[in-house]
């Protein structure tokens, strides 16, 4: 039991807690925050798996982003501050079987399967190397990406203005 | 780091007995107490300074009465918030209320970790310095808004989504300005940034690729100043507009970490812009008292003085409106940090 | 046992079952996407534990940098819905959003 191990339960007990946290909680601010802490988890997992530049990517934009983006959307959806934070579930004995019955079967594939072994070498930095990828191997969908960013920002913006019907 | 914990382990001590694991664990919590007691040392003595400079510009003493030229004020200051009523609202989120304080201390904390302080010892050597420190500081945008909410006070409510939407806002100029800088470095590393200004201050980034370093410097400067909600970006915090902003509802022990806070991220955007633009740790003088600890002593002077900047800033310009703020940031620092970028990229490849 | 690759994926199975749960039941539509966000975080998880213990190249950590790109842009149009949802009938509730012709 090594100290990558240790980091390993330990980061994977806290990650699965706030998800845990998000799923069950019936208050939408303790949702955000459960998911907070999950994202979180994941950058720890990721720079467990020696990739740190996808580790900070994940923090700029999950938590400092989209994280954001969901808190806003939380707050301004509200009818009245402080009060109304509830939310309902619905049916939650089949949904929680069904999702029971996944676990079950991609736990068992994933036991089951024989996974071929690789020499695993150390971990080194990254960026320098994904950012040559980015150029050379990956540059249409490079593109093709930020086109889809355009996209996104124009639409998003669009669906926000002062004057929707 | 790694060399301390070898080096330890080589030699007599009990602790070389320890499995190294323990030893960088060790090292790890002796590096976090140590960036706690830098953050609340520098607010003590930065509240003091402040209140000092403010005090002369405004042609007035200052704190006077505590100990010798009121040193002891900010000392006295914490006493007396330390020792305050926690009062949190009936109706208000108590857990949430309590967890808003932990989050927006813990930002500027992490970022500690990456700054390079001397030539030889970074307490972590990261690869992606600068991407870390950028995404570390944009935590502290929920712990606002999470601080505004939790306050059940539309106020504060209002304060905390102005100050998360400055902060977000603001982030992308800063980040156009270190990209400006880690483009000519070729290492988002900070001591790689830091060791490529070395030799004497003509060496410095701000000085180079004239203009655009130095406009991409104002635009750095501008934009943390707006990410840390000072003058004349404190809108959020504005007394005259929203009695306290996110933190109205915040008193006693838990406001202190706010203040705290506010001045450990000036702090780190301090010492950052140090580090992207003028030299990090090397000297302004060549070989001049340019190795071991002197590396701390100009760091922390650099950035001192942008500190200093900071608040000279306060007491000589007016507040920007909220609409005015976003403007700053969209239309007129968003476009000169492209056009900077572009121009330092174009005259790299001439 | 030594943390190998199946760890990695079973903490991502969990993390999916986990989202889906949030997305099925869920009755706020902002909740719903945050189970959405868990779901493709899980599957980042899967891409990267696969490239470093198979492939030992980068091709996972390009393609997880591409899903965080496509999720950002992915719920910044859907908040944009929920936002304007709300704006027409006042509340976020999923099951009040059933008329195709507002």
């Amino acid at each position: 039991m090594n100290s990558f191990d240790v980091m390993f339960y330990l980061i994977a007990a806290l990650t699965l807690l706030a998800a845990a946290v998000m799923v069950f909680s019936k208050n939408i601010i303790y949702n955000a925050m459960g998911l907070l802490v999950a994202f979180f988890g994941v950058a720890g997992i990721y720079v467990m798996l020696g990739a740190d530049f996808l580790a900070a990517t994940q923090l700029l934009i999950y938590v400092g982003g989209i994280l954001v983006l969901l808190l806003f959307g939380v707050m301004l959806s509200q009818r009245f501050t402080g009060a109304e934070m509830r939310t309902g579930t619905l049916q939650v004995l089949p949904a929680t079987l069904v999702c029971a019955g996944i676990a079950a079967i991609l736990l068992r594939m994933i036991w089951q399967t024989p996974w071929p072994k690789a020499e695993i070498a150390a971990p080194k930095p990254t960026t320098h190397e994904i950012g040559m990828q980015f150029m050379t191997t990956y540059l249409i969908p490079f593109e093709i990406v930020s086109v889809l960013l355009l996209a996104a920002l124009v639409g998003a913006a669009f669906l926000g203005r002062r004057d929707a019907r | 780091m790694q060399e301390l914990i070898q080096s330890l382990q080589n030699g007599q001590t009990f602790l070389a007995g320890l499995p190294p694991a323990i030893l960088t664990l060790i090292f790890m919590a002796l590096g976090a107490v140590l960036f706690a007691t830098v953050m609340a040392l520098n607010a003590l003595v930065a509240v003091y300074a402040e209140r000092k400079i403010s005090a002369w510009m405004q042609d007035r003493l200052g704190p006077m009465e505590v100990g010798p030229q009121g040193i002891l004020q900010t000392l006295a200051d914490a006493v007396k918030l330390l020792l305050k009523e926690d009062i949190v609202p009936a109706a208000a989120d108590q857990k949430l209320h309590w967890f808003a304080p932990f989050l927006v201390f813990a930002a500027p904390c992490a970022a500690f970790a990456a700054l390079p302080y001397t030539r030889e010892f970074v307490f972590a050597n990261f690869d992606i310095g600068v991407f870390y420190v950028a995404s570390i500081t944009s935590l502290s945008v929920i712990a606002i808004l999470i601080a505004g909410w939790a306050s059940n006070n539309k106020w504060a409510l209002l304060g905390g989504m102005r100050a998360a939407a400055q902060i977000v806002s603001y982030e992308i100029p800063a980040g156009l300005a270190m990209l400006v800088v880690v483009m000519q470095v070729g290492s988002l590393n900070f001591n790689a940034i830091s060791a490529a200004q070395d030799g004497g201050i003509h060496h410095w980034f701000v000085w180079r690729y004239f203009p655009f370093n130095f406009i991409a410097f104002g635009i750095f400067y501008i934009a943390t100043l707006a990410e840390c909600n000072r003058t004349p970006f404190d809108l959020p915090e504005a007394e005259s507009e929203l009695v306290g902003g996110f933190h109205t509802e915040y008193s006693g022990f838990k406001w202190s970490i706010f203040m705290l806070a506010e001045y450990a991220e000036m702090l780190v955007v301090a010492l950052v812009g140090a580090a992207l633009f003028l030299g990090g740790w090397s000297s302004p003088i060549p070989n001049f008292m340019n190795t071991g600890a002197w590396g701390v002593f100009w760091f922390a002077g650099k950035a001192a003085f942008l500190i200093f900047t900071h608040m000279w800033l306060r007491w000589t310009l007016p507040r920007l409106r909220v609409d005015q703020l976003m403007h700053l940031s969209w239309k007129v620092l968003t476009p000169f940090g492209f056009a900077c970028l572009l121009g330092v990229g174009l005259w790299m490849l001439i | 046992m030594q943390v190998g690759l199946t760890h990695f994926l079973v903490l991502g199975a969990i993390l999916f079952c986990l989202g889906l749960l949030a997305v099925i039941t869920k009755r706020n539509a902002v909740t719903v996407l945050m189970g959405v966000e868990l779901i493709i975080n899980a599957a980042n998880i899967n891409f990267i534990a696969f490239t470093r213990y198979m492939d030992n190249d980068l091709d996972g950590q390009m393609f997880g940098v591409f899903v965080i790109v496509i999720a950002a842009a992915g719920a910044a149009v859907a908040l944009a819905i929920v936002l304007n949802i709300y704006q027409r009938m006042r509340s976020v509730n999923l099951d009040e959003a059933d008329s195709l012709l507002g």
